[in-house]
Parts: C-alpha cells; structure tokens; sequence
C-alpha cells in the first residue's frame, strides 16, 4: 500500500470533529444539542435555514439531522434529535464535553427569497418543528420580513410540544399566530386537538400573497399542502421539506433518491409543483 | 447511430502491431508503471483482472450470451478479444465493491478523523469496448462533474490509461446500436485497437488519442498500418454492426418512464424478478452504495466501509418508519425508472449503454429491451 501518511482534516466525506457544549431535554426521547467545532482547522460555514448535517456517534453510524438552531458564532451548530433507532438513540445520549462527527451543512433550505412581504404560514408536524425553527426565528427577528407570520404546530401530546418557551415568544414578543393543537390530551389540556390541518381555515391569510412552509410525517406534508392548495396558493408558493434515506449526502450514494431528485442535493426543500405528482405514488 | 462509416475515427496516422509483437504492448505497459488489468478467464466467465503476459487473455475464446445464459466456447481463431463482455465492468477498479471512507478514533473525549491519502496506482485497462467507455463517462459525470466531486474516484480515474478494443463479436444480448455507445469506438481512449484476424494475418492496427497512448506505442514494433488493414479493421467494425439484432426503442423513453408508475406490466415483471441484486452489480453504470462501521471490540475505534448497494435491497430505501419500497414491483420500478428516464434528468444522458449484462446475468432471464417493449403497449384494462 502506499506510504503517503493519513490525511487529517474533513471533507464533504469526511467528518470533523465536534463536541457537545450545551445539551437540552426537550421531552422524553428527544434533545437539543449545542455543538462546537473541536478542531480550528477544519473549516465551519453557517447554515442556511433548512439545510441539514450529517452526525456521527462513534461505532454506531450517521443520520441526517437538520438545523434547529442557527447561532452566529463560527464553529458553531444547533440539531434537534428524536430517539428513533439506534443511531438517533446514541446521539441522544451524548453528554456535554463529549465528541461526535459532523459533515455539512447539505441541501439547499428554505425559501428565504420567498417570505418577502407574503403572510407566510408555517405548519409543523411533531419534530418538523425542529427544520422550521430556524427560518421562524429569521422571521422573528427581522419582523418587517413578512407581512404576517401563523405557525400552526401539530403535536402528539401536552407533553410532547417542542420548544414551547420559543412558541411562547413568537406567539407573545415575535406578534406570531402560533396555534398549537394535539392528537390527544387529558382533561387538563385547554388548546386545541386534531389534526393541524383543521387549523388551517381558522387563520387568515391572502391566498395570492401566502407562502406556506411545511415539515413533519410526509402524509401530514401531503394533506396540508392539498390544504393550502385548496385555501388558494399556488403550488409554487407552498415548500415542504422532503426525507428520505440520506447517507453520503453529497449525491453519491443513491439511496435518497425521489423521481428525478436526490433528497440531498435538490433539497430537502422542494416546491410542492416540483414534487407533487411524485408524492402521489407510492412506494417511489 | 453509433459506429457509422463518418463517425468511426478515421484511421489516419493507424501503426499495424504483428500478433507476434503483442507481447511488447504488455511489456511497455509495465515499464512504464502502468498495472496492466485486461480480460481473463476465471471459473468459466471472462473476468477482469491483472496480467503481465498476453498468454493470460482468452485466446481463441468467445462467449455465448442470453437472457440468464452465459457460457463460454472454443473460437475457430486465435483472437485475443473475440468476445463480448463479461459479468465484470470496469467500475470493478474505478468504484471499488468496497473502499474505507475514513477511521475514527476516540482522544479523550473527542471523537477524531483520519483518511488514506487517494490510489494513485497508473493502470492500464485493455480491452475496453466502446459501451464500456461510454459507461465509464456515465460514471465520471456521478463521481466528477457533478455538485461534488469524489477525489477517490477521481484520482483513480485520471490514473487509469483506456486501452480500447473495437468489438469484433457481440452477443446476442448486445444492444449498443440503440443506445448510441457502439459497437465502435469513437472517443474516450488513450490507444485503440482493432484486431485483425485474417486467414493469413492477425495483426491490431493501433491509434493513439493522448500523449499518455504516444508513449507506449513509441516503444512498440510498429508498420505504418497499410490500406488494406484500414479496409480490413473497417470491416471488423461493419460486421459487428451487423451481428448486432437486439435493440431498444428510445424514442421518448424518458416520459414513458414517468408517466406510467402504475403500469401493469410492473406487475408482471415483479412476478419473475427474484429482487436477487445481480443486474445491479454487473450494471456497468449502476454506482449505489451503502455504507458500515467496522468496530473494534473496545468501541474506541470505528472504519467507515464503502460497499456497493443495490436498489432491489429491503435497507436501501429504509426510513426510522420502515422501507419506503417494501414491493418488488416497486424496486424494480426504481431501477428501471432511473436507468432509462430520471438519469437523464439527473445527469444529462440515459444510465444505459447497451451491454446487455442485466440481461444474460439475471437468473430468471428478465430483458429490460422487451420489458420496455411491454411498457410501449397500451395498459390492459385490469380484470
């Protein structure tokens, strides 16, 4: 074999090396992680809302996470991930100070071009909070972005709503329509329940002049952007963020592949007329 | 078309190598730190694989191919390359079935990343056709062109000499006519060959394309290639073209595709695939891969493993809520959806070059030119 010594350093295929610098339970199963760059060296570029990184728990494997969080120190990413098999369960429970890999960011994002102006309405399926956070807080923060702001957030329980201090503050500070509903509650649950789609009439919104941005279980994605079609937007005025099995991310390996698209490199982030016959069939 | 008289690299500036000289070529090869990787025969299948003597080619073999037949038999000739191709492609070397990715290591708390620097091996791929030249630039657009670039891939790629043969001897499963890629070549090769084989001749009228190909035939015996080897390696071309019968039907295949996911016939070629992987292995284009971490038994330490995948496995389309295509139907839908339509959106030209392989190593015999002709019919009605 050759001689050469071993190369250090990431690559769109190799990770580097991150740590753990700030860990939040969101609820049972799924954490927020504040990560660090642990290597100089290695280059860092900011996120775009909507885009995602590749994470990497030692011995376990990768998973493809997006960006919760957005912060604008160099070196610096947010995730949120949902205990759902064993790679996703590893990164879970990585403690504070502790090493993971990361590659990215990848894909291309939100439509920030998009939001000018628009009555932008957001919906949210369980963790398809986590890739719409980011874009919410852009909205929040430069509040002359939009011309209004409705997040409809549909969770599975009271006890499984994510980021609730934050719907607090887009709904209170941001002047935000957040309408948080649930599948199912107890008695002591005064918000609404059903599905999130139900919420759609309830909001106003200038059909012409309307952005949707919409994230969580793909039967959800379909039936609302059926919704916000059916309410009047154009297809074009309605994104939906796309999973499929993602493992290079980089467009190599094949496996996220939808019709013509690759989840990784086209998206994740698709206009609904670019992909709705596609959703339609199943098994594609 | 393919390998027409005008497009046939005119042989102006052909040397004529003797058969007895061939030797020469290999030795060249080697002295000039290529390894030389060429047709061979192993367990009854011409295989690539390294050789440093022309006694290692198949001389006087050819093979017998069909829907799910392959066999080997004795030619009436001496021909070094009087065959078609085999189950092996070149991607074999260009896209190695396995590759280590990187190695990670726990320093403290830190998790850390290391890689081994890119092959950087010179090799010589003889006996290249012109489907395979074709497949290999199918390739390059994955690993090269596109948004990323695979450095491995490519450094492999840009290390490797194509040596290419004209085809003398397609097989029955041969459909490079309608896809464009042959049977002659017409670019994409660092030296090309034609073999001549005559009742009182056998000699390769040779051509070089790059100063990488002039540097080796400056060390050959060569003749200036006289008009009558011209005439004659145009002839090898021309009967090629001519043994060539299968043939696909192109026209508007890309919206074909698209248009009929729920076409019956995918029933039907569901019913006899066995989802067994092997057309997606001999594919010469098919580039899919997964990936898993070899762990020591510490935990400390972990190899991320490249592996070739297959898109008629259970896990290549699995999500945290199962896999997205559980049917044969579908995954064969997959496959062929995107070799013959969605590539073309995704790379600018269609995943197939005619070599047939799919056709002669799947086990039930399923033929993607007659499936595509069951897909052209009309919908049945359903019963």
């Amino acid at each position: 074999m050759d001689a050469s010594p071993d190369i250090v350093g990431a690559t769109a295929t190799t990770p580097a090396s991150y740590t753990v610098v700030n860990k939040r339970w969101e609820f049972n199963g799924t954490a927020t992680l504040h990560l660090a760059r642990a290597c100089e060296k290695d280059s860092w570029s900011p996120a775009a809302p909507g885009q995602f990184a590749m994470l990497y728990a030692l011995g376990v494997g990768e998973a493809a996470i997006s960006f919760s969080g957005l912060p604008e120190t160099p070196g610096r990413y947010v995730v949120t991930v949902r205990r759902a098999g064993a790679i996703s369960d590893a990164l879970t429970r990585l403690k504070r100070g502790d090493g993971l890999g990361l590659r990215g960011p990848f894909g291309v994002g939100w439509p920030l071009d998009s939001v000018k102006n628009k009555d932008v309405v957001v919906v949210a399926g369980g963790l398809g909070l986590a890739p719409l956070r980011p874009i919410i807080e852009y909205l929040a923060h430069d509040r002359g972005v939009a011309n209004s702001v409705s997040v409809l957030y549909g969770a599975r329980s009271p006890d499984a709503i994510l980021f609730e201090r934050d719907l607090s503050r887009w709904r209170n500070d941001a002047g935000m329509n957040v309408r948080v509903t649930v599948d199912a509650a107890a008695s002591a649950w005064r918000g609404d329940v059903g599905l999130v789609t139900t919420l759609i009439p309830e909001i106003e919104f200038r059909p012409k002049n309307s952005v949707a941005l919409i994230c969580g279980p793909e039967i959800m994605m379909r039936f609302a952007a059926e919704a916000m079609e059916d309410a009047g937007l154009p297809q074009k005025a309605i994104w939906l963020s796309m999973e499929r099995n993602m493992k290079c991310a980089v467009g190599f390996c094949g496996h996220c592949q939808f019709g013509s698209y690759f989840i990784c490199k086209n998206g994740p982030i698709f206009s609904y007329d670019r992909i709705r016959d596609t959703l339609l069939v199943r098994e594609l | 078309m393919g390998g027409t008289e005008a497009d046939i690299d005119d042989f102006g500036g052909a040397f004529t190598l003797q058969r007895a000289d061939f030797q020469a070529l290999l030795d060249a090869l080697s002295k000039l730190g290529y390894d030389i990787i060429a047709p061979t025969m192993k367990d009854g299948a011409i295989v690539y694989g390294a050789i440093r003597a022309v006694e290692e080619l198949p001389i006087g073999w050819t093979d017998d191919q069909g829907p799910g037949r392959y066999r080997l038999s004795k030619r009436l000739d001496g021909a070094l390359f009087g065959y078609a191709v085999g189950p092996h492609s070149w991607k074999k070397y260009l896209h190695p079935p396995e590759r280590e990715l990187w190695r990670a290591k726990r320093n403290g708390n830190a998790v850390t990343f290391k890689t081994k620097p890119p092959d950087k091996q010179k090799r010589a791929f003889l006996g290249v056709r012109a489907c395979e030249i074709a497949a290999i630039d199918i390739q390059s657009r994955v690993f090269v062109d596109d948004l990323y670039s695979d450095e491995s891939y490519e450094t492999r790629r840009r290390n490797t000499m194509v040596i290419a043969v004209n085809c003398s001897s397609p097989a029955e499963t041969c459909f490079c006519t309608s896809m464009d890629t042959g049977p002659a070549v017409s670019g994409g090769y660092d030296l090309l060959i034609t073999e001549v084989v005559e009742e009182n001749a056998h000699v390769f009228v040779m051509k070089a394309a790059s100063n990488a190909g002039q540097a080796v035939l400056a060390q050959l015996p060569l003749k200036t290639a006289s008009p009558a080897d011209v005439a004659s390696s145009r002839a090898v071309i021309r009967g090629a073209e001519q043994a060539i019968s299968r043939t696909m039907d192109t026209e508007g295949l890309r919206e074909l595709l698209q248009e009929n996911p729920e076409h019956p016939q995918w029933d039907d070629v569901a019913s006899r695939c066995l989802s067994c992987t092997n057309c997606t292995a001999v594919c010469p284009t098919c580039f899919c891969t997964t990936v898993a971490d070899h762990t020591g038994l510490s935990g400390e330490e972990s190899r991320r493993l490249q592996t070739w995948d297959s898109c008629f496995s259970g896990a290549f389309s699995e999500l945290s809520g199962g896999s997205v295509r559980q049917s044969t139907k579908s995954r064969y839908r997959q496959w062929m959806t995107h070799k013959l339509s969605t590539w073309i959106d995704q790379f600018g030209a269609s995943g197939c070059v005619g070599c047939g392989r799919c056709i002669a190593w799947c086990p039930v015999g399923i033929d993607i030119t007659a499936e595509v002709t069951s897909l052209r019919a009309k919908p049945k009605k359903e019963a």
